[in-house]
């Protein structure tokens, strides 16, 4: 019986479009990629050879432990020598694993990648490549570089940090496609490649957004900025299904995606999420102290959450959208207790960079917690703009006023009405 | 020994500090808003814009020059984590 699931054969090239062919690479085995992300059905590395009537571009390579296949499948649409460009969209090992054979195969190959990648690719070809074979994909005056094929070429469009600070896309225009890096992937392995075609990849498209994606969301809209606009056919990515049917669904949900996700309740406030572990109540009480002077100054929405009480995941979607984060602990066995690492460790799904962070807590007898939930603020590049307050065991009432003060100034903070103030680094401890 | 002041612009405040005082030393302790990576010279996190006073700062390293031109920073552009304070006044912010 002849079977409906045709797609990518063995060692033979996979047509997306005319004079266009997919070479990746199924890895169907995989299960957990980048540490980070889990995949229930493995993932492929999607590589493209273009052909124009002038010269024959590679996008993208795979992952090093299937170059084999890779070359097999180049090998059955062109010949090394017809090969005049080789584009990596994003330096990341699991496209540029056969990138330095693929340049001692095509000799005569330059090689195009973003700005932003020069100082990765060191990383990744050790010195290995001719410096003369390396061109950025802007020119001197800013401007994409465009690489002539003769009936088609190929421009860049600069997209950072989506996933690496180097990842670009690569867009042709007379054939409408995109090749998009890892934008718009996702890790499903299907050997029936087409969208239209493969099994229901929708939890692994937004999964990939959420883990990749959502901690650069500014840049996110920045890049959608520039695609939507495009008249797109096709979107070819790194990962998963070729885009053929609707391309501009997947723009669209990433627009959704990079919404934010809590319809934001606080108008023009500024927002600051109290967050406090406590075993007898001493920090507790301080957060409420905390909250009370915070709350005194206009335009600062203040709420109170005890950790122990919530799960990690709405925390974050909360703190994604807030402007000011307090941390309150405990001092246990000379460490901050292991609910608010939980917290802090999973920060990096979103974007916290210079969100004002503070930290607060009552002791025993050395009290590290809050210095070292302040480095680790610091570490998530939060702007820390006071040093907390600690106190030993029980609040005096003189203390909880200090609590209430640090909230207040914490609260002018966000506001940016603080004093103009100067001191001696002496006073900076 | 030699003071220097350097102002943080985005948080409106000012240190005194002494003379090869490096801006990494001092900005995260009093919270403005310039983030560092590496804190070596090498990513580029830590651009920061001179407002002022830029001729009180020791001249930028080769590594920081190469850094600088590979982020394709204007001149009035330093990194928070190389730049070290000669004397007087200078003000900066993030970039
Ligand atoms: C999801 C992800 C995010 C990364 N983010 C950073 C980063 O922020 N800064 C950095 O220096 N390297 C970053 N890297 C690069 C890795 O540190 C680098 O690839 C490293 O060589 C991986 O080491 P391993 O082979 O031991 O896993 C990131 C890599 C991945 C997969
Ligand atoms: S923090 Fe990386 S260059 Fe300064
Ligand atoms: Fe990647
Ligand atoms: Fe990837």
């Amino acid at each position: 019986m002849a079977s409906l699931r045709a797609g990518v054969v063995d060692d033979q090239a996979l047509c997306i479009a005319p004079g266009i062919h997919w070479l990746g690479a199924l890895d169907p085995a995989m299960r957990q990629f980048d540490i980070i992300l889990k995949t229930a059905n493995g993932t492929t590395y999607n590589a493209y050879c273009v052909r124009g009537s002038a010269g024959v571009a590679i996008i993208d390579t795979v992952k090093e432990g299937f170059s084999a296949g890779f070359f097999a499948r180049l090998e059955s649409v062109a010949r090394y020598d017809e090969i005049c460009a080789v584009v990596l969209n994003h330096l990341e090992s699991d496209h540029s694993g056969a990138l330095p054979e693929l340049m001692r195969r095509a000799p005569q190959a330059q090689l195009y990648i973003s700005p932003k990648a020069m100082p990765t690719l060191r990383g990744v070809l050790k010195g290995e490549l001719d410096p003369q074979r390396i061109l950025t994909t802007l020119d001197e005056a800013g401007e994409s570089r465009v690489i002539d094929l003769g009936d088609r070429s190929l421009r860049f469009l600069q997209t950072p940090y989506l996933h690496w600070p180097d990842t670009q896309c690569t867009w042709l225009a007379e054939d409408g496609i995109l090749f998009s890096g890892d934008v718009f992937g996702c890790h499903f392995c299907d050997e029936r490649l087409f969208n239209d075609k493969v099994g229901d990849f929708r939890f692994s498209f937004d999964y990939y957004y959420q883990h990749i994606m959502r901690p650069f969301r500014e840049y996110v809209l920045q890049a959608l900025d520039i695609i939507e606009p495009l008249p797109l056919r096709l979107i070819a990515p790194a990962h998963g299904p070729v885009l053929r049917e609707s391309p501009g669904d997947y723009v669209r949900r990433y627009r959704q995606l990079a919404t934010p996700l809590l319809h934001r309740e606080a108008g023009d406030e500024k927002t600051l999420l109290i967050f406090y572990v406590s075993a007898y109540g001493a920090t507790e009480r301080m957060a409420q102290a905390m909250r009370e002077g915070a709350e005194t100054i206009e335009g600062v929405r203040v709420s109170l959450f005890d950790i122990a009480g919530g799960e990690v995941a709405p925390f974050v979607d909360l703190i994604e959208e807030a402007d000011g984060l307090a941390f309150g602990s405990p001092t246990l066995n000379g460490d901050a207790v292991k609910p608010i690492w939980d917290l802090l460790s999973s920060l990096t799904l979103v974007n916290v960079k210079n969100k004002l962070g503070a930290a607060f807590g009552s002791y025993g007898w050395s009290g590290e917690a809050i210095g070292l939930i302040e480095d680790r603020l610091r570490g998530l590049k939060l702007r820390v703009p006071l040093k907390g307050v600690r106190l030993k065991l029980l609040p005096t009432a003189d203390e909880l006023v200090a609590c209430r003060d640090f909230g207040h100034d914490f609260a002018l903070h966000l506001c940016g009405r603080a004093e103009r103030r100067v001191l001696d680094i002496s006073e900076l401890g | 020994m030699p003071k220097a002041n350097i102002t943080f612009e985005d948080i409106g405040i000012t240190v005194t500090v002494p003379a090869g005082t490096r801006l990494i030393e001092v900005s995260e302790k009093v919270g403005a808003g310039i983030i560092y990576g590496c804190r070596e010279g090498e990513c580029g996190s830590c651009m920061m814009r001179i407002v002022s006073g830029g001729e009180n700062l020791a001249s930028p390293s080769v590594l920081e020059d190469k850094v600088l031109k590979e982020n394709m920073a204007g001149r009035a552009t330093r990194l928070a984590c190389q730049a070290q304070v000669l004397g007087g006044d200078i003000v900066v912010r993030p970039a």
